[in-house]
């Protein structure tokens, strides 16, 4: 219950605005740019592109996300609005090199 | 070939979890297992195809397909969770007392079981469609052999069947007089938490708004790569940094279920 009214006390009054994009690209089982920087405070739609032939999951537990990208396809992730701070990703399929991080300020 | 059996083993953890609770809970129900099994057939049967169309679904709904999709198979997964408790809430009882007997109770219970075949079929895709998109990589990408992508595979599912196999023979030991309370507890943290996810789902989509983005950070305190973590993911739900649309599904959720089994067992069940 005390989450519900707290749930409720959160809904902002709905802004009609144009959506902040950023990208990422995965390329041989690499994310560029590594790091990522996009303004704090902000919905941010983060389209992913993977080059690779191969599918990837692009997965953050810090931004609470998973979604898996085919081959030559690209994904639009919805994240944020996030507190300035780190907050590191990487693709599950190829955990050792594909790895990032979103720089929120 | 550590990679391959790696994933499968969790994605077929994860799908044996909610098999083994489901199994566990239905002991004694005519023709089960032959429910059980048409629902991992009809599951498996169908992560090919969905495999298959990966491409196709994220581009639907610009981009969102694949959440949309997600939070879909989630809605009905959670929906069959809820009303397995609620159905058991007033039979379970009545069907460990007069265990064996026919009628009405065999009736209902075919019934019940043809939704648990879906509910199954419906875990078993989720998991599935996704191990399935992962060794494809693997093999496309021509990293490992398949003879050794294969046999880590098998090792991985082997690994995660033994894992729900355990869990189910734990579950089946505990005695029966607790036993319904014990598997509705767990399937209802179950529904909570796969209503959690599709919360999480519909967020990273934008179809709904997230309401606070986290509403808590406990991953100092309970990581979500930690051992304890991670299960309690799997079974209660539990996230580290959950939305605040995450914890009012979980919590609304918890709730109707919790009421609903109240209110079935209220209702007088007809005897045979």
């Amino acid at each position: 219950m005390k989450a519900l009214v707290f749930a409720c006390l959160m809904l902002p009054v709905a802004a009609i605005a144009a959506d902040l994009e950023a990208s990422l690209t995965i390329r041989n089982h690499q994310f560029s740019p590594a790091e990522l920087k996009v303004p704090a405070g902000k919905k941010i739609k983060l389209i992913v592109q993977n080059q690779d032939p191969t599918p990837e999951e692009f997965e953050s537990h810090e931004l609470n996300r998973e979604k898996v990208i085919a081959g030559n396809g690209k994904a639009t992730i919805y994240i944020g609005p996030l507190q300035p701070g780190k907050y590191p990703f990487f693709g599950e399929f190829n955990e050792k090199t594909a790895r990032g991080v979103v720089i929120a300020e | 070939m550590f990679g391959a059996a790696l994933i499968v083993f969790r994605e077929s953890l994860e799908a044996a979890l909610l098999i083994s609770i489901v199994a566990a809970a239905t002991r004694g129900l005519s023709r089960r297992n032959f429910w059980i099994a048409v629902g991992i057939a009809a599951g498996l049967a169908g992560s090919l195809v969905v495999a298959g169309l990966t491409e196709r679904i994220a581009e639907l709904a610009e981009g969102s397909g694949q959440e949309l999709f997600n939070a879909a198979v989630l809605g009905i997964a959670v929906v069959m969770l809820g009303w397995h408790n609620i159905w058991m809430a007033r039979h379970g009882r009545e069907m460990a007392a007069q265990a064996k007997s026919v009628g009405h109770a065999v009736k209902s219970g075919q019934r019940e079981m043809s939704a648990l075949a879906i509910l199954i079929a419906i875990a078993v895709l989720r998991e599935g469609s996704e191990t399935a998109l992962f060794l494809y990589g693997l093999a496309a990408g021509g990293g490992s052999s398949h003879a050794s992508m294969l046999g880590g595979g098998l090792t991985g599912l082997v690994a995660g069947v033994v894992a729900g196999w355990a869990l189910y023979s734990g579950l089946a030991r505990i005695p029966l007089r607790h036993f319904f309370t014990v598997t509705s507890g767990l399937i209802l943290l179950l529904a909570a938490g796969l209503a959690g996810q599709m919360a999480r789902f519909l967020v990273q989509g934008d179809i709904v708004r997230p309401l606070a983005t986290p509403l808590w950070d406990s991953s100092s305190l309970l990581p979500m790569d930690s051992v304890i973590g991670n299960v309690l993911h799997l079974v209660a739900g539990y996230d580290a940094r959950p939305s605040g649309m995450q914890v009012l599904f979980y919590v609304l959720t918890f709730l109707i279920i919790l009421a609903g089994m109240r209110w079935s067992r209220t209702l007088t069940p007809r005897t045979a």
